[in-house]
């Protein structure tokens, strides 16, 4: 429960909202019967998949939907006043300056043409009459409330001269420059870095106290919201199903749908030999057949007769925590047991165990992939990102590597330079005892067939021009000289595998979702039976329920055929729960490599601790340290001397580390880190993440 | 979008003809690609049904009406030698839209100016996709070749090739190919380029496909949509071109019936009260070149509204 010191009217307070698209083939329902209020000094979070309609909300609240969107029903309460059905104008006086809104890309709403400056003033010199002097001086003090660093060379400079964490403070800033009443934030911190976002997630709540404005936080992410909100509205399929605190709605769910999603997002800490991550079957229904019933009904497992017979209305189950499910008394009583069927107990770690006298399947050593840039002068020397720069790794078969690290830190290159898309520069790369330090068509077709990759973004991954039958046979045909006769069946087989089904053969591309492709992908990837597969992000551009259904699915493959896995992600959850052994790279070297329950604990290097205390952990019960990064990341062309890290490092020692490059330590745990401050040291170090004790744990 | 659903009607039909059958609802959703295929269709049928359309040969010399303007005998009238100008118009829709005639008594299905625009494609389409894919110094060499090309005015460089060659059909066609040429390739190399950065494309790399599948197979047909819709505007101005070329004498030889060289020789007599002889086939130039706009814009159009 929230404190109750607020006054009780609601800064917003929507009723019953219903927003439809009109589309060629009618009205399409985006939104029905949404209610929710915020309170000063509150921040409500909304969370859902895409597609949800959680943004289409907040549009409807600004009145941005675009020419074919409109609200057919429902009020919109701002301050007491109802916003639907005004004109243009008076909707403007209304709303004046008293509601702001931050995207999710900063560049959207920065004036790329205009200096920083110049388009913060304009802000107070248009709504609030202000001279230019005095507007200046007020941006300026704004600045330095959002911690921008040199706040009066940053308004003299143009949108792209600074980082994109920086701009997403300067629109924050811009927000709040008004002073609004309401601040919607939608999917703010999505674009930018884990260590990025928790600076901006950290300013947030800091605003948020002092400002006393009522924040609507619309974000995908589980681990953000629980960080931030002090309420929670979880959305599916364009309605509200659950509505409550925040600690209600991570620990005690009601909704069957909220309680799949904190299913089968992994907890950091859990790995994949503990714990088994239950995705949620079947896919969101469209909008334009959603069921008659209850709209989760067709992919509940509780679902009975009444689900599907008419709309369940939104409910008050306990005190403060609203859901819209028939039975979520009876659910919450009964417990969720697992699916019963074979295969789902906790999967066991591939056979690497006897393995450590086995010479790696995979050794590079001494790896440096260099990217030659044109020098800016006329006469300028060559110049070179050095995006890899002196990494050495060894996979042993059956094992999975997770390398992880900031965009930028070079783990894509280093991947693309092991399957030969990009030409190493120097280094040692083996692979089944040969040399494979060559581009990929120079490889031989063993090499190929042992080697492959399963990519990042779903809608690329596949050739929209074929279909996934042909897609699949193509990668057979090459590996395995089967009849033709007999590709079929084994495309059918594989897509048996992936879940699908025989009935994807013939479909193309457009017609899967994000999660469907991807799996396809996979698909594609291990039809020739490879060694080792690459996985580049393979699911961070997928929602959570899907990303689960697909990291069983990498697990699954990897039990049945000892494939070893080079696993890339930004995730540190993802990460710690599908991989044995984990590599943390910082600027194209790697900073600490070691067991993955080794990473997680102390000692830890001292970017692998702002990482872990950055990351965004779906529990509100647990505590981070707070470790926040000063500065940007340097650029790869001329790398810091010394240790990288020393720029931004809070524990740097003094003049050794920006001088000498750091030895490689051994800790007692088996991991290796690359840092001057002795292990010994490090050792002490508390551990990042603790879980503090909430009154009725459970 | 329809093909979600995974009906069993749906299933039950061959793929292809799913294929056709959502290309033409893009094309039935525009009204400007509806009338523009009208006209186009209009003179295919025309072209098609020429000696059902009319009793007259095209070179048959009727001296009783010269320069007769529109009557019963001859709707469209009669040019200075009193050839029939509807058969005249009809047999010239052939040789632009149906058939190609090369030598004497053997004819190619296919008109000059869609032959034109297919040789265009085939090489600008290689060339294109060699550039773009492959890039480095044969991109430099490829595209500053095909620049240099560019530079010189359309007009100029029709006449050039025709002055070296010589009047007649199959040479037409060349020189609409060599034209159409360079801005084929560089669309293509722009798409290329564009395509050559997706993921399926890397997954193709690491499958160890050679360069030619990857070019043809893997980039082409994802390029496919703005290259038929600028294939379609390639044939208006290949046409514009004939027509040009036949206004300045260098078209097909003199008996054929040729709607550049008709306009030719029927401009003499517009001051002299008979303009039916040059009115008609410029108009027939005009609509059919507008006809293949409108159809080419419409579906541009449509096409972006489905991304």
């Amino acid at each position: 429960m929230i404190a109750d010191h607020r006054p009780r009217v609601p800064i917003l307070d929507v009723r019953d909202l219903a927003i439809v698209y009109a589309t060629r083939q009618g009205d399409v329902p985006a939104v029905r019967g949404v209610s929710f209020d915020i309170r000063r000094g509150e921040t409500l979070g909304i969370v859902g998949e895409s597609g949800c309609g959680k943004s289409t909300v907040a549009f409807g609240i600004v009145n941005f939907l675009g020419a074919n969107g409109k609200i057919v029903g429902g009020e919109i309460l701002f301050q007491g006043q109802n916003l639907v059905g005004r004109s243009e104008d008076d909707l403007r006086k209304m709303r004046g300056d008293r509601i702001a809104m931050v995207y999710q890309d900063p560049m959207q709403a920065l004036n790329p043409s205009m200096r920083l400056g110049d388009q913060m003033a304009e802000v107070l010199i248009v709504h609030r009459g202000m001279d230019r002097k005095a507007a200046e001086a007020k941006c300026i003090q704004m600045l330095e409330r959002v911690y921008m660093p040199d706040p009066a060379n940053v308004m003299k400079r143009y949108p792209h001269q600074i980082s994109g964490g920086q701009q997403q403070r300067v629109v924050i800033a811009m927000a709040l420059l008004n002073d609004p009443a309401l601040l919607i934030m939608d999917e703010p911190t999505t674009a930018l870095d884990v260590t990025v976002e928790a600076a901006v997630l950290d300013l947030i709540a800091d605003l948020q106290r002092d400002f006393d404005t009522a924040i609507m936080y619309i974000s995908h992410n589980l681990g953000v919201i629980a960080r931030l909100a002090d309420r929670v509205a979880v959305m599916y399929a364009g309605e509200l199903v659950e509505r409550a605190a925040v600690g209600d709605v991570f620990l005690r769910p009601y909704h069957p749908y909220t309680q799949g999603l904190m299913r089968c997002v992994p907890r950091l800490g859990q790995d994949k030999s503990s714990s088994y991550l239950y995705p949620i079957p079947g896919r969101v229904p469209s909008p334009q057949a959603l069921p008659p019933g209850c709209v989760f009904e067709p992919r509940c497992a509780f679902a009975r007769r009444a689900c599907s017979q008419h709309r369940p209305a939104l409910r008050e189950v306990a005190a403060g925590h609203w859901t819209s499910c028939l039975f979520a008394e009876e659910i919450a009583e009964q417990g969720w047991q697992p699916p019963a069927p074979a295969g789902k107990e906790p999967l066991r770690a591939a056979p690497a165990v006897s393995a450590a006298a086995d010479r790696p399947i995979l050794r590079v050593e001494h790896a440096q992939t260099f990217y030659r840039v044109p020098s800016r002068r006329l006469f300028g020397g060559k110049q070179y990102v050095r995006a890899v720069d002196d990494v050495s790794i060894a996979v042993r078969r059956g094992e999975t590597l997770g390398i992880v690290g900031e965009s930028g830190c070079g783990k894509s290159t280093l991947v693309k330079t092991i399957i030969g898309l990009e030409t190493p520069t120097a280094g040692t790369f083996e692979f089944m005892g040969v040399d494979i330090a060559q581009p990929v068509s120079k490889r031989s077709l063993d090499i190929l067939q042992n080697l492959q990759m399963v990519f990042q973004n779903p809608d690329s991954t596949l050739n929209p021009s074929f279909s996934v039958g042909v897609q699949i046979g193509r990668a057979l045909r090459r590996f395995k000289k089967l009849p033709g006769r007999e590709v079929r069946a084994e495309v059918i087989r594989l897509l048996d595998m992936m879940k699908l089904g025989e009935r994807y053969y013939d479909r193309l591309p457009r017609q899967l979702s994000g999660g469907e492709k991807q799996r396809v992908g996979i698909a594609r990837a291990i039809a020739g039976r490879p060694e080792v597969v690459l996985c580049d992000e393979p699911v961070s551009a997928l929602d959570v329920s899907v990303q689960a259904a697909v990291l069983n699915l990498l697990l699954e493959i990897q039990q049945q055929m000892g494939t070893t896995m080079l696993f890339i992600a930004h995730d540190l959850s993802v990460v710690r729960f599908f991989c044995d052994t984990i590599a943390v790279m910082y600027l194209g070297q790697i900073v600490e490599i070691g067991p993955a329950e080794a990473i997680y604990a102390p000692p830890y290097h001292p970017y692998t601790e702002a990482l872990l205390s950055a990351v965004p952990i779906p529990d509100p019960r647990v505590e981070q340290a707070r470790i926040r990064l000063s500065g940007t990341v340097p650029s790869a062309l001329h790398p810091p001397a010394g240790c990288r890290f020393h720029t931004r490092c809070p524990r740097k020692l003094g003049a050794i580390c920006e001088t000498q490059t750091p030895p490689w330590q051994v800790a007692e745990a088996g991991q290796r880190i690359f840092c001057h401050i002795p292990v010994a040291e490090l050792s002490k170090m508390a551990s990042v993440i603790t879980l503090k004790e909430a009154p009725h744990a459970g | 979008m329809t093909v979600n659903a995974p009906g069993i009607s749906a299933a039950a039909r061959p793929r292809w003809w799913r294929r056709i059958w959502s290309g033409l609802a893009v094309l039935f959703a525009s009204k400007t690609a509806v009338v523009g295929l009208a006209i186009v269709l209009f003179w295919v049928v025309a072209a098609l049904c020429a000696p059902l359309l009319t009793p007259y040969s095209p070179t048959a010399q009727d001296y009783q009406a010269q320069n007769s303007g529109p009557s019963a005998a001859h709707i469209l009238g009669t040019d200075d030698l009193g050839r029939d100008i509807w058969a005249r118009l009809l047999y010239g829709a052939r040789i632009v839209l149906i058939m190609l005639p090369v030598g004497e008594h053997f004819w190619l299905p296919l008109g000059t100016a869609i032959w034109g625009v297919l040789l265009g494609l085939i090489v600008g389409c290689t060339l294109g996709l060699v550039a773009g894919y492959l890039g480095g110094w044969i991109d430099e060499v490829v595209m500053r070749v095909l620049d240099a090309l560019m530079a010189f005015p359309v007009i100029l460089l029709y006449m050039i090739i025709i002055a070296a060659v010589g009047a007649s059909a199959t040479n037409v066609v060349l020189a609409i190919a060599i034209v159409g040429t360079p801005g084929i390739a560089r669309l293509v190399r722009g798409l290329t380029l564009d395509i050559r950065t997706r993921d399926y494309i890397r997954a193709a790399e690491i499958r160890g496909e050679s360069k030619l599948y990857i070019m043809f197979v893997e980039i082409l047909p994802n390029a496919r949509g703005p290259i038929i819709i600028d294939a379609m505007l390639r044939v208006g101005y290949a046409i514009f071109a004939m027509g040009t070329l036949g206004f300045l004498g260098l078209g097909l030889p003199p008996p054929s019936p040729d709607w550049g060289s008709m306009v030719a020789a029927g401009r003499r007599y517009i001051l002299a009260g008979s303009p039916w002889a040059a009115l008609w086939p410029s108009l027939a130039i005009a609509s059919l070149v507008v006809g293949l706009n409108l159809l080419a814009d419409g579906l541009r159009e449509e096409s972006m509204r489905y991304q």
